[in-house]
């Protein structure tokens, strides 16, 4: 009985996703290896609840935003949403089911188009609906202005107009246009002062709990997150390390790597922070021969084991699961 | 209101935007009057526009005020401003003005009438030349800039070339052996039809796997035939096809169009390839819009700035090209006056009557480098990077 009503409850289901790019060299641009930007990524959204994506700068979280709505190919692994693994579908089959998944952008000043007024940028969504020029269309784009705090008069304005969180309030009204259901939020606050951070996390708190929306909410601020998000999922390097509950991550965290985001110790060596893995040309040859936990060689607990195996995503509580094996034995 | 719209956002206050308002237009014009040469050549280019305009209607029709073909012999090569001799000219050959303000040519025609005539084509020549210049490039340069990664497969480059080589057989009436290679295309279509219908994808045979093969992408092909074309000196390609069609003003136009097309492609691909990596771009895909309502609504135009740049110069550009052809007697057909015979013909006696000369030569150094300075100023403004700090 309840995986069926799971099937239900969960409005997205990641499963193993996979996103590796090439690294390209040389006159005749031969593959000289891979990134392995999402690498076995999996999780679930829970209907109208929000779950936290947090990890480093790189580690991989906007390529996970973009596979999830289609704006690149995954390599392998399913993304369930409602039921359709949409992975699988056309460009055609996918067009009804685009606007259920809309995403707010990080940056506010690349999010809009610099020679449309707010209105229009807005109203390109109500055209998508299918809601005639008019009186009609009017009266929606107002309401989505006012539900995000902005007045009626923006709608003429050019985006130059306006400040960044002004900027990301225009944002979320585009992407709440189309009615969706699950809004994937990049990194949404991270270019933004503090005190319209909190304006701007209030405002997705509110809209969520008047519209019934589920998040996917990125950051690479913990603290950010545990405001927000129900579920936590924390990310290092392509792979998904910890994920569990908010309040169990922050009382009963297993995962080195989350322990030091949450005691917040100094970076203990800067110098990998931005390393990008390079493996061996071949794709599947570069699956087998990838050896080991990916935080080896920044991890305070590592031992020998650590390096020669494939650690797997272990469960070690009430939907609290840890990728090392160390962690996992506690 | 219910209860729920009014708990909604409690600190409650419409934002409204910073900025006074202000629309692009505004803010354009702004920037743009602070650059002096620039407005110079903005003057200058509408002044000619309307001289090329009340040109064209004075000239023109059965009845001109000015007629620019008037042949009055007994008049040759007047200096500026001279009065006509009233006793030797009929009625109908008397100037409109009353005299002659830039003189006559070695025929006793009105060199200012040929000369508003000649602006007209010389307006006409920018103007179409580099529209169509500008539709090409845009087309090319939007495709290898949004469809650029899409690759080109063997089969469809041979079957091209099967269709040219057997259109170009028919054309030159082996009409039998080119009607053949016309009908292998529908074979081969056909046959890929039925052979995927009894099988599928996955069995077709060796050859067929070969056909099938990704050869360039759209890219590197059409960014390639912008090289080759960029390799032939554009004047004696144009020198070339202008010799062997016939002289019209409208061949030229054309022709000029077709040899100028690649900096424009250039610069849209380069806009493009940016463009599509840009947030709004991957905003407005996910809100569910077509490639169409991207490519045109959203892409292109914020991708205009340097076409119009482009354009502008590129008008010039295209103007001293149809006065060089003009010059070496390529260009429209004689009766027809434009700057670049008025000075070809002045040539001959440039130290009797250096007005002839100097007038057409002078006018198409102003109107060019009008066309440049406004050009030059609009890339100041549109560029942000490249405009001076005060
Ligand atoms: N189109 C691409 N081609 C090649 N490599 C890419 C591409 N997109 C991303 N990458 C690489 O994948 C890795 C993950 O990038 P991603 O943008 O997902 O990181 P991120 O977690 O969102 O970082 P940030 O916090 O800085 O936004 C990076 O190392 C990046 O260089
Ligand atoms: S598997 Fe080993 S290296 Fe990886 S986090 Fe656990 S102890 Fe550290
Ligand atoms: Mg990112």
């Amino acid at each position: 009985m309840e995986s069926k009503s799971k099937d239900k409850q969960m409005i997205l289901r990641v499963q193993n996703l996979k996103k590796y790019f090439p690294i390209r060299r040389g006159f005749f641009q031969k593959i000289a290896g891979w990134v392995k930007a999402v690498d076995d990524v999996s999780f679930e959204i829970e209907q109208g609840k929000t779950l936290g994506l947090v990890g480093e700068s790189g580690c991989g979280k906007t390529t996970v935003a973009r596979l999830i709505l289609k704006l690149l190919e995954p390599d392998n692994g399913k993304i369930i949403f409602r039921g359709i693994d949409i992975g699988e579908l056309t460009e055609k089959e996918m067009k009804p089911l685009r606007k259920k998944i809309q995403i707010v952008f990080q940056d506010p000043f690349g999010s809009l188009n610099p020679r449309m007024t707010t209105g229009l940028s807005i109203e390109e969504g109500l055209r998508i609906l299918g809601i005639k020029r008019g009186k009609k269309r009017k009266e929606r784009l107002e309401k989505l202005l006012k539900m995000v705090g902005m007045s009626p008069e923006s709608a003429d304005r050019y985006p130059h107009e306006f400040s960044g969180g002004q900027r990301q309030r225009i944002c979320i009204a585009r992407a709440l246009s189309v009615d969706p259901s699950l809004v994937v939020c990049d990194e949404p606050i991270s270019a933004l002062d503090v005190s319209i951070q909190a304006q701007i996390i209030n405002l997705l708190k509110d809209l969520q709990d008047r519209l019934g929306l589920s998040y996917l909410f990125i950051s690479h601020d913990l603290n950010v997150v545990s405001y927000l998000c129900s579920t936590i999922s924390v990310m290092y390097k392509g792979q998904i390390m910890e994920s569990a509950p908010a309040e169990e991550l922050f009382e009963n965290p297993r995962h080195p790597y989350t322990l030091s985001l949450i005691s917040a110790i100094p970076d203990p060596a800067p110098g990998l922070r931005r390393k990008i893995e390079i493996l061996e040309p071949d794709l599947s040859d570069s699956l087998i021969t990838s050896k080991g936990c990916r935080f080896q060689g920044r991890c305070p607990m590592e031992e020998p084991r650590c390096l020669e195996e494939e650690i797997s995503f272990e469960k070690v509580g009430e939907k609290h699961f840890v990728r090392c094996w160390k962690a996992a034995k506690k | 209101m219910n209860k729920k719209e009014k708990g909604f956002n409690k600190n409650f206050q419409l934002e409204t935007p910073l900025a006074p308002k202000r629309t692009r237009l505004q803010e354009f014009w702004r920037l743009f009057r602070q650059n002096r040469l620039a407005i110079l050549g903005l003057f200058i280019f509408i002044l000619f526009f309307c001289c090329a305009i009340v040109g064209l209607f004075m000239t023109s029709g059965p009845d001109p005020l000015l007629d620019p073909a008037m042949i009055r012999l007994q008049e040759k090569l007047r200096p500026p401003l001279a009065k006509p001799n009233l006793d030797s000219l009929r009625r109908e050959e008397i100037p409109y003005l009353g005299f002659y303000l830039m003189g006559t040519d070695d025929l006793g025609r009105d060199v200012f009438a040929r000369m508003l005539q000649g602006a007209w084509v010389s307006l006409t020549v920018g103007f179409v030349a580099v529209g169509i210049s500008v539709l090409i490039g845009i087309f090319m340069g939007g495709i290898a800039g949004y469809f650029g990664q899409h690759h080109i497969r063997v089969d469809h480059v041979l079957v091209t070339l099967v269709l040219i080589s057997g259109a170009a057989l028919v054309t030159a009436n082996f009409i039998r052996s080119g009607a053949a290679l016309l009908c292998l295309t529908p074979a081969y279509i056909f046959y890929f039809i039925w052979s995927q219908n009894r099988s599928g994808k996955k069995t077709l045979p060796l050859w067929a796997k070969v056909f099938r093969k990704n050869a360039v992408s759209i890219d590197t092909l059409i960014m390639r035939i912008v090289d080759i074309m960029l390799c032939f000196p554009s004047f004696f390609l144009i020198l070339t096809v202008v010799a062997l069609l016939p002289a019209s003003i409208y061949n030229i136009m054309i022709v000029i169009g077709l040899t100028s097309w690649m900096g424009a492609t250039r610069f849209v691909r380069a806009e493009f390839l940016s463009l599509r990596e840009q947030d709004f771009v991957a905003a407005v895909k996910t809100l569910g819009a077509g490639n169409f309502r991207i490519i045109f609504r959203h892409m292109m135009p914020n991708a205009m700035a340097p076409v119009l740049v482009s354009a502008t110069i590129g008008i010039a550009t295209a103007i001293l090209t149809e006065a060089g052809l003009s010059f070496l007697g390529f260009g429209v057909p004689p009766p027809h006056a434009t700057w670049g015979n008025i000075l070809s013909d002045g040539k001959n006696f440039i130290f009797d009557a250096p007005w002839l000369t100097f007038i057409p030569g002078i006018a198409i150094l102003i109107v060019v480098l009008s066309f440049n300075l406004f050009g030059e100023g609009l890339r100041d403004v549109l560029n942000p990077k490249l405009r001076e700090r005060h």
